[in-house]
């Protein structure tokens, strides 16, 4: 006799890879991240389209394992995972609770005008830039001239 | 020569730049002046090799033998390389890393600025993620080489020098043969010929800001795309590079 599993909807396949935390910077998730693209059925098989945020980031092998994990351990059985290069991820996808948590956090969330707003920790607006670069590939080092701490800024790309 | 040909050693191209002068820069990983560079140079490097391994990985994939991007970058030999020599020089002092950054920044951002409408979208794509990589790289060695270059008379004269130095191996990135030519018909890559004045035009200002002079020799040392002849600091380089996958082929992690 056979067991009729009903197919988890896309809207809940969403909301657990919303509980997927990025390996680096773990206060946000892989879809706050704007990194999933897609989320689809193919008949029995589910389909996750995953675009990279940088074409170098040794984060994206342990984002792929940690989405499959999630999903294996929800009982997806048959899963494939795409890499889709184009359109080439930008910081405008990053969710707005995912900025508010990067502030949080300590990290200055990426703004149009390509450098942060104000300190993550005191909120001064007097900032200035270290390096374009910073200890991730998506980071860049700011300095804060009013309380003086330096900080990550989550770099527009 | 067939499309596929031309694809494939086109592919090569792009990718052995990456994969060569990102090799060079991670040699400065724990050497740089100070903390900031190093952490920048590090930075740059991973970009490149993340870059190389969807050059390489697209060849792998019009080539079909079964040589993946890992196969390609550490099972050739010196002369199956097709980099532009400028990627292998010796790093030399900070200084002259950095001329050799923004003098392939340059043309580098020009190249794939092309390539994000080639008619092959594949190649499109991965142009499309490298850019934006690569707009970064620009603007940093650029400030660097104003910074040194419009320093302080000692920076001045290495930077200066690392220009001399570096300068004949500029000419290369235009030089087009037959591959060029069937991929520039096809309609997937520019003719590098065509990018020499937008180039000469871009490094001319800050080099004019940096208060450096451009030489005016034109000579071009070449040999490195076409694989005819590279410079003896290639094989050094892979012989680093490539030790552990010669002494344990195919190990893995």
């Amino acid at each position: 006799m056979s067991r009729t599993v009903r197919q988890p909807s896309v809207e809940q396949i969403w909301g657990w890879l919303d509980a997927v935390p990025d390996p680096e910077i773990p206060v946000i998730s892989l879809v706050d991240l704007g990194i999933i693209r897609d989320v689809a059925w193919d008949g029995d098989r589910l389909v996750i389209t995953v675009t990279p945020t940088y074409s170098g980031c040794p984060a994206t092998s342990i984002i792929n394992l940690d989405i499959e994990t999630v999903l294996r351990r929800h009982g997806i059985e048959r899963l494939e995972l795409k890499r889709q290069l184009s359109p080439a991820w930008t910081t405008d996808w990053l969710s707005d609770k995912g900025r508010a948590r990067l502030e949080d956090y300590g990290i200055a969330p990426p703004q149009p005008a390509g450098g942060p707003d104000r300190c993550p920790r005191c909120h001064g607006r007097n900032v200035e830039r270290l390096s374009q670069f910073g200890s991730t590939p998506c980071k860049a080092q700011w300095r804060c001239t009013d309380c003086l701490e330096p900080f990550d800024y989550f770099k527009c790309i | 020569m067939t499309r596929d040909e031309a694809l494939f050693q086109g592919l090569v191209r792009l990718g052995d730049n990456t994969l060569i002068i990102g090799h060079r820069v991670s040699e400065w990983c724990g050497h740089s002046p100070v903390l900031e560079e190093d952490i920048a140079l590090a930075n740059i490097a991973l970009d490149m090799i993340g870059q190389t391994q969807l050059w390489l990985g697209l060849a792998s994939e019009i080539e079909g033998e079964g040589r993946d991007a890992d196969k390609l970058a550490f099972h050739r030999d010196a002369w199956d390389f097709r980099n532009l020599l400028l990627c292998e020089m010796p790093n030399g002092d900070f200084g002259r890393t950095m001329m050799r950054q923004f003098l392939f920044d340059a043309w580098h951002s020009i190249y794939l600025g092309r390539l994000l409408k080639s008619s092959d979208t594949r190649v499109a794509a991965i142009a499309e993620k490298a850019s934006k990589e690569v707009a970064y790289h620009l603007e940093r060695s650029a400030d660097t080489v104003v910074a040194l270059g419009d320093g302080t008379a000692e920076s001045h004269d290495r930077m200066q020098a690392a220009l001399d130095y570096l300068y004949p191996y500029v000419g290369e990135m235009f030089l087009s043969d037959e591959g060029d030519a069937v991929l520039a018909e096809a309609g997937i890559a520019p003719d590098p010929a065509s990018l020499r004045e937008e180039y000469d035009a871009l490094v001319g200002r800050v080099l004019d800001k940096a208060t450096l002079s451009v030489p005016e020799n034109r000579y071009a040392q070449k040999g490195g795309r076409t694989g005819a002849m590279h410079t003896e600091h290639l094989g050094h380089l892979l012989a680093q590079m490539q030790w552990l996958q010669r002494a344990y082929p195919d190990a893995t992690w």
